[in-house]
């Protein structure tokens, strides 16, 4: 099976058909943290996840983008009722999930599935591809012809790049690009209306997650999937997401399309994270005026008052500690949580690519 | 750290009371002779019987039985043997000290052997020299200690011992004065630090190699430092932690009896005292050897965690 | 005189399934208060030739050869107590995890006074205001206080500075970091390789960076080596990697990363199949079953690191003439794939 993409993306990508399958709103998750001597007390909690709200339209990617413990893999685990919300709502398809559990949770999740991070730990040694993949159905009483599954899961296994014939093979006889194709193949199986990919190209080598990344993106267009990715590193999210959301301290800073996103930032965070990043290219790296943030990343359990990122920003003025803005259009129709949004200038300075 | 160690010992005294009861509900279950008419003697007449039943408590009801005997333990007054009809705490205390001086020179017989070995063989992994040690190990940990004491008896005690080199069987019983039973304890301690000094090296050579291979080690010599500095400050600090946790359990079982030994050598302590109790359905004297034994392996836990927390700065609270 | 001069450095290891020649024969040199950057993916063996370098490979299944000569003296064959007296005075190293590479019993500051003390016959106190002192040089805050604290109290960013404090206590004439980034936070990444081209800046330490990832080398480095299967398979000054590259397997990585200033809709371009067994290494070319412009000759010959042109900086292990090399590459970068290129630059060579 050839790794390579077939070259025939002459038209752009479909744009998103506008209604929204995922809707958040309000979304809250602490975690308590208990202390006592006989008995345990909630002294206080670690807000991972402290009310943000968007939408995952039908037929796009979204972005969640930032760094550890800003709560996007809370906020994306939460829509999968992996964890369940403090408090706030998630409608799928219209329809209310956040509080449901049992029998309708389980049927539920037939339509969401998960794509993990490291595919050495996601998948059981003891089980053989096929068996892997062929899980979704047994689990939700489906196919249980045997010789209808095997064929599902070839099918699923051509699909995704994996040659069919190694149905009966165990995990540790594939590469780590493999086993990644065995976990989107897995997700794939039930054809979810929603998939959500955690830092699915992370733990993998750069020539490899090229390989996945095309993978991803072909399988969507083919099968009109919807997708949330998850992950830290900026080219990449920009390479796969039609809209992106940059989170810092458990709420949204910024919601814009990739376009918007990457040619003006707004939000400092954002330009920061970009500039950030190191640029495969010496001349603009040199170009590049680098914005280093001070500090560390304040704990969740104590945010900053206010705007969360003040304490860190080099355009912070009293205001930011009093007020906390809201998600607001800013210049170039990003959705930015700032009082004092980048100027064309600064963006020009510190992201070598954009292009204000 | 003291929030932490109050919580521990509301722990221990609920432990406790949840052990007596336990041992309690379980010899009133067990069909066993009526206590009363053991007591009575060769020629127990009804009345005699049910007198003695009534002086004992035994007419109350269980729940109330029950917690007379928690009042007494509470005053110090752990029952009188039904055999004998002896105070059972001053029993147990006569005993108590041979078992402690047993188990104590195991301990540190077993440790000074058992570590370097278990250094020895993880700092030369593979070597023939680790090979022939493990080997060892296997044997001592394989045989029972009876079968290591009859054997050691046979072959070195004075009077039976095909090489006399060391007092035999009884004589720690028999013996007079701080020299004697320092000498008398020698074979038993040996027998009894065997199989523990052979597990504890291959514990420790176990932990100590997974060790040398982490990261920090790998920086610590990065740096420069010399070999035996790695080795021992930043392989064996990190190797010994779980080595503590083994220990405190171990000295708080064995302190409640390390009956086989004291059975081949005849040693009058808490395991032999247990046992012959149980043989007689002796309840005052089996409860108050589980209380001891539970105490025990108790405050050697509450210990052991307390000792790991300094030991390892992570776990503090 | 170069700093560092490696020559046909090879580190082989025994195994029950064969022979893995985790590096095999390597050679490259490090001048003083210059950055080298060595890129590879697992398994081309960057962090296995540093660690040698250091002395730090001692497998009994280990088999060593080659020259490595620091400041003149050569390291394969010095003795224990002097290779140990060079790591972490002259050389120095930083790793990946800095939550796992340092001791968790043991205070931050204890640990870079053990560093100090190993080298430097001065009393505890001393040592400790000098911990202390790189601490503060590297901007953790309150640094006297922060010494007293455990590894694990300490965030990411702040434990890589407190390992970069105890590398440079001792003013080391090379530092070698092996992937000092991956493991952090993107903001943080970028505090971390400022200060590394402070200190550098400071105190003319020469730099080998370690990495996988092209960006940090383009930053960071002055020359580039890119390891693949234990082998440089090119060798050039930074500029003219990005620019001017010569290996296909080069072309792959900087064609197969999503950049953030290339078209967002530019398909990436992967490289084919996976990185080969180091026991069982493919015929001549090592990259010859991945390449997409393999010739029948390259399965048989291995290619030798070569300079471009005569006297040159820029070395390159490929069969391909240069001319047609270039070719390639201009037809690569003006966004066509591997296939279109050959097939436009093929039907004029001869095999």
């Amino acid at each position: 099976m050839s790794d390579t993409v077939v070259r025939e993306r002459d038209d752009a990508a479909p744009a998103p058909r506008g209604d929204a399958l995922v809707e958040v709103r309000d979304l809250v998750k602490h975690f308590p943290l208990r202390r006592g001597i006989l008995f345990d007390r909630t002294v206080g909690a670690v807000r991972a996840v402290d009310g943000v709200s968007f939408d995952v339209l039908r037929g796009e990617t979204l972005g969640l983008v930032g760094e550890s413990g800003c709560g996007k893999s809370t906020t994306a685990r939460m829509i999968l009722r992996l964890i369940d919300p403090t408090s706030g709502s998630i409608r799928l398809d219209g329809q209310e999930i956040a509080t449901v559990s049992g029998a309708r949770l389980k049927e539920l999740r037939r339509g969401m599935q998960m794509i993990f991070q490291d595919p050495y730990s996601s998948l059981n040694p003891r089980k053989t591809v096929g068996s892997i993949i062929g899980d979704p159905f047994q689990i939700h009483g489906l196919l249980k012809d045997d010789a209808q599954r095997k064929r599902a899961v070839k099918d699923l296994m051509d699909l995704v790049g994996l040659n069919p014939e190694h149905y009966n093979r165990y995990p540790h006889e594939f590469s780590g690009g493999q086993r990644q194709r065995i976990g989107v193949a897995r997700a794939l199986a039930l054809k979810p209306k929603l998939i959500v990919a955690d830092e699915p190209v992370s733990a993998l080598d750069v020539s490899i997650q090229a390989q996945i990344i095309n993978l991803l993106r072909d399988l969507q267009k083919e099968l009109g999937l919807t997708l949330v990715f998850i992950a830290h590193d900026l080219s990449v999210v920009r390479h796969m997401c039609d809209r992106v959301a940059v989170m810092y301290l458990g709420k949204i800073v910024e919601l814009a399309s990739s376009d918007q996103l990457y040619d003006h930032p707004r939000m400092p965070y954002t330009g920061a994270l970009m500039s950030a990043v190191p640029v495969a290219d010496p001349q603009l790296a040199k170009v590049k005026r680098r914005q280093v943030l001070a500090g560390d990343v304040p704990s969740p359990t104590n945010p900053p008052a206010a705007c969360r990122f003040h304490t860190r920003c080099w355009k912070a003025q009293a205001v930011c500690a009093t007020q906390e803005p809201q998600l607001e259009p800013k210049e170039g129709g990003n959705l930015a949580a700032c009082h004092f949004p980048l100027t064309d200038d600064e963006v020009r300075e510190r992201v070598p690519s954009a292009r204000v | 750290m003291f929030a932490y160690i109050v919580r521990r010992l509301v722990w221990v005294v609920f432990l406790l009371l949840l052990i007596t009861l336990i041992t309690f509900v379980i010899f009133s279950v067990l069909p066993a002779g009526d206590p009363a008419r053991l007591r009575a003697g060769r020629q127990p007449t009804p009345e005699l019987i049910q007198s003695i039943r009534e002086s004992l408590g035994l007419d109350k009801s269980k729940p109330e039985q029950f917690l007379q005997y928690l009042g007494n333990v509470v005053q110090g007054d752990f029952g009188f043997s039904y055999q004998n009809n002896q105070d059972v705490l001053p029993q147990i205390l006569d005993r108590l000290p041979n078992t402690m001086i047993l188990v104590v020179g195991a301990v540190i017989l077993w440790l000074a052997i058992g570590i370097p070995i278990g250094i020895l063989s993880a700092v030369k992994t593979g070597s023939l020299m680790d090979r022939v040690i493990m080997g060892l190990a296997l044997l001592a940990i394989s045989a029972p200690v009876y079968f290591l004491g009859l054997v050691a008896l046979f072959l070195f005690a004075d009077d039976i011992g095909r090489f006399p080199l060391l007092p035999g069987n009884s004589a720690f019983n028999d013996a007079e004065g701080a020299a004697d039973k320092f000498l008398a304890l020698l074979m038993p301690w040996a027998v009894l630090a065997a199989s523990f000094a052979a597990v504890y090296a291959r514990f420790l050579r176990g932990g100590l190699i997974e060790v040398l291979n982490e990261d920090y080690i790998r920086t610590a010599r990065a740096k420069g430092v010399s070999e035996r500095r790695v080795i021992v400050k930043h392989g064996l600090r990190s190797a010994l932690t779980p080595i503590v946790t083994l220990l405190g359990l171990d000295i708080g079982i064995l302190l409640g009896g390390a009956i086989l030994t004291e059975t081949v050598f005849n040693i009058q302590g808490m395991g032999r005292f247990a046992y012959d109790a149980i043989v007689r359905s002796d309840l005052p004297i089996i409860q108050g050897t589980v209380l001891f034994g539970a105490f025990f392996i108790v405050i050697m836990t509450l210990i052991v965690d307390i000792v790991y927390a300094f030991l390892d700065p992570r776990v503090r609270y | 005189m170069a700093l560092l001069e490696v020559r046909d450095l090879a580190v082989h290891f025994e195994s029950e399934d064969g022979l893995v020649r985790a590096v095999d024969g390597i050679s490259y040199t490090v001048e003083r208060g210059r950055t080298l950057g060595i890129v590879g993916e697992s398994g081309s063996g960057k962090s296995v030739s540093s660690l040698t370098v250091m002395g730090l490979t001692r497998a009994r299944n280990a088999r060593i050869s080659g020259s490595v000569v620091f400041d003149g003296k050569e390291l394969l064959t010095a003795s224990d107590d002097d290779m140990r007296g060079i790591r972490g005075d002259d050389i120095a190293m930083i790793f990946q995890d800095p939550l796992s590479s340092l001791h968790p019993f043991y205070r931050v500051g204890d640990q870079i006074v053990e560093a100090i003390r190993a080298h430097r016959d001065v009393s505890k106190a001393q040592a400790r205001d000098r911990a202390v002192e790189m601490l503060g040089l590297v901007g953790i805050p309150e640094p006297r206080k922060r010494a007293a604290a455990y590894p694990h109290e300490f965030s990411g960013g702040m434990r890589q500075r407190a390992m970069i404090a105890m590398a440079l206590a001792n003013d080391p004439k090379l530092l070698i970091a092996d992937e000092p980034t991956t493991a952090l936070d993107v903001t943080v990444q970028a505090q971390i390789l400022e200060l590394i081209e402070r200190l550098q800046q400071e105190f003319d330490t020469a730099v080998v960076v370690i990495t996988h990832d092209l960006g940090v080398v383009a930053e960071m480095a002055d020359d580039i080596a890119v390891m693949y299967a234990g082998r440089i398979i090119e060798h050039a000054p930074t500029d003219t990697i990005f620019r001017e590259p010569e290996h296909p397997y080069t072309w792959g990585l900087l064609r197969s990363i999503p950049k953030l200033d290339s078209p967002r809709d530019e398909a990436l371009t992967p490289i084919d199949g996976r990185p080969p067994s180091l026991i069982n290494l493919p015929s001549g070319c090592s990259f010859h079953p991945r390449c997409p412009y393999v010739r029948p000759a390259h399965r048989r010959v291995e290619p030798a690191l070569e300079p471009v042109e005569a006297g040159g900086d820029h070395r390159v292990a490929c069969l391909l003439a240069h001319a047609t090399r270039r070719r390639l590459w201009h037809e690569l970068r003006a966004g066509r794939s591997p296939e279109e290129a050959r097939s436009l630059v093929e039907p004029e060579e001869v095999a």
